[in-house]
């Protein structure tokens, strides 16, 4: 009980004070996990929505990939996008192993099929009569796909948490393709893991606390919106 | 030329090896109220979905006021039809957005759309629920927020696909009544299709019998009901009396049916020796008691018993077995005059061209 106090204690004065390093990773959390989150939207919700409303041979398949990595291991995630960066690798070009460029490609890579699945879902299980009502309202093609994911929010708004909350939180990724680099590729998930090897469970438990008050933070922003939307 | 609105031409859908519709041609007449009828699988909401432009069929041609239709581009006919199933299909959101829907679609100004949207949420009286959200309603209150939706856009066709079926009697009755008023206002031109032959009647200019997915009959609506062209047709439309019988002779066009151990007499084109169906309205039969003829122009009478008596408030629908059943209506009042009872003797007398017949398949 003692240590948990003294981490909130601990989280507190750090924030309080403003620890630039803390902020620092903080903010580095925040823009690699946001821009991963953000890049698999704008991917994931156009490729979930035809995956839901075409049908090609092949279809199946897809959606069982898609579904698979909805449930991808993060370390797998880490390892495939380092022996794509790797300087010898096929995209070792690009120089980005160990920025937070590739901490942002490998989180991409494990929300984007969280964001299709939920897409696909939530388009999925909308009565396909309401598609055709929406056309025989004189809907062009682009104004149903608009009101078919205004009617699937609730789930969009489910496919953004699930996939910021996964992304934020995974560290197995982030710590093999970005390295913990202080300054540069450190975020509150490889810095707790560190810091707990290194004994300091204070500054551990600072960590998780200001991670969670985040996820905490930034779910409850959605989820009201999410509510806010729905009609009485 | 006559003014139709709606053409189709050689419509085929096929599914897999089966012909789900097969009409050589159907057109609908501006400002009519057109009423496709027909049983389950009869293929009428396929034929709705084809003349809404909501699916291609497998062969034939459309026209839009004259004009054939590309199947490239249908959007901009599309947006000047509009479409009512029979589930409401209401958007995740309010009353008000649900009917103003088709309106922003086609990119009307915000202040005409606010306009028509309160017009129309009055004629159907649900100007009250207009904030609600659409999944709040109850049956009837959605399916007047999907008619508004529709009617709103001022449609030049209006499809119903049985836009009643789901609704108790008491709601659907109002709501029927309203509508009839709105269209009859409007002048709309409507295509329905439904299985209920009551609404047919009372909405119908024209009915049109879909039987096996073809367009078997299409008239005006009183006359699919008293002449309806065949066997089958009868069966479906419910034609009260159905009378099997074999012409014995033919003198002028006046037919003489043997029916049971009685002999008809009707107005036909058919042959000695053919086995044909007679249809009757009940409402074409005079009821009298016994007695010196009253020497009227009819050419049938047969004296039976009255088997049974249903009281139908002003009306009285009464079975009498003359030979043959025959339902007669008779007024409450005329019933009590003429203290008929069951097992009271009566005349049944029929005029010749009151007898529909139809060569009967079997």
């Amino acid at each position: 009980m003692d240590l948990i106090w003294q981490g909130m204690l601990e989280a507190f004065r750090l924030l309080i004070k403003g620890d630039r390093e803390v902020i620092g990773i903080m903010l580095l959390s925040l823009e690699v996990s946001g821009a991963a989150t953000l890049l698999s939207l704008l991917l994931g919700i156009p490729v979930g929505a035809f995956l839901a409303l075409s049908n090609f041979s092949g279809r199946k398949l897809i959606l069982g990939m898609v579904n698979t990595g909805m449930g991808m291991p993060p370390v797998v995630a880490g390892l495939l996008v380092s022996i794509l960066l790797w300087r010898s690798g096929p995209l070792g070009f690009f120089r980005l192993l160990y920025t937070p460029s590739a901490m942002v490609i490998a989180q991409f890579s494990l929300a984007f099929p969280i964001v299709a699945g939920f897409t696909m879902a939530g388009i999925g299980q909308i009565n396909p009569r309401l598609r055709m009502q929406i056309v025989a309202l004189g809907a062009s093609r682009w104004q149903m796909l608009l009101l078919l994911l205004r009617e699937a929010r609730l789930p969009l708004m489910a496919a953004v948490m699930a996939g910021f909350g996964a992304v934020i939180s995974e560290v197995g990724a982030s710590m093999m393709v970005g390295g913990n680099i202080k300054d540069q590729t450190r975020v509150l998930t490889t810095a707790t893991v560190m810091e707990t090897g290194k004994g300091n469970f204070s500054l551990a438990i600072a960590l998780s606390i200001i991670l969670l008050a985040l996820v905490f933070a930034v779910n409850l922003t959605l989820t009201y919106i999410q509510q806010k939307r729905r009609p009485a | 030329m006559t003014d139709f609105v709606l053409e189709a031409h050689d419509l085929l859908v096929e599914k897999g090896d089966k012909v789900l519709l097969d009409i050589a041609h159907l057109g609908v007449l501006r400002s009519e109220v057109l009423v496709v009828i027909g049983p389950n699988g009869a293929g009428k909401s396929t034929l709705l979905s084809v003349l809404g432009l909501l699916e291609k069929p497998t062969g034939g041609w459309l026209a839009f006021n004259g004009e054939r239709l590309d199947s490239a581009d249908l959007l901009p006919y599309r947006r000047r039809m509009a479409v009512v199933f029979q589930e409401p299909l209401l958007l995740d959101t309010t009353v008000r957005e649900n009917v103003s829907l088709g309106l922003k679609l086609r990119h009307f100004p915000h202040d005409r759309i606010e306009e028509k949207v309160r017009l129309w949420l009055d004629k159907f009286n649900i100007s009250h629920l207009a904030g609600r959200s659409g999944r709040t309603l109850s049956g009837g209150e959605a399916q007047r927020t999907s008619l508004a939706r529709a009617m709103v856009l001022d449609p030049e066709v209006l499809f119903l696909d049985e836009p009643f079926s789901s609704l108790d009697q008491p709601t659907k009755e109002s709501l029927l009544s309203d509508l009839k008023r709105i269209l009859l206002d409007k002048r709309t031109t409507v295509v329905m299709v439904t299985q209920d032959r009551e609404e047919a009647r009372f909405f119908g200019d024209r009915v049109g019998v879909l039987l096996g997915g073809k367009l078997r009959q299409l008239d005006r609506t009183d006359v699919v009901f008293r002449s309806p062209a065949s066997e089958d047709i009868a069966g479906f439309v419910g034609v009260e009396n159905l009378i099997h019988g074999i012409v014995r002779s033919v003198e002028q066009g006046l037919l003489k049916i043997v029916v049971g151990d009685v002999v008809v007499e009707a107005v036909g084109s058919q042959g000695p020796g053919k086995k044909v169906l007679l249809t009757l309205r009940p409402e074409d039969i005079m009821l009298s008691k016994p007695g010196p003829s009253a020497g009227t122009s009819m050419r049938n009478h047969f004296r039976g018993i009255i088997s049974e008596i249903s009281d139908r408030g002003a009306l009285w629908r009464i079975t009498v077995d003359c030979g043959f059943p025959a339902l007669a209506f008779i007024t409450r009042q005329s019933g009590i005059e003429m203290g008929l009872s069951p097992g009271t003797d009566v005349v049944a007398s029929f005029k010749a061209t009151s007898v529909h017949v139809i060569e009967s398949g079997g």
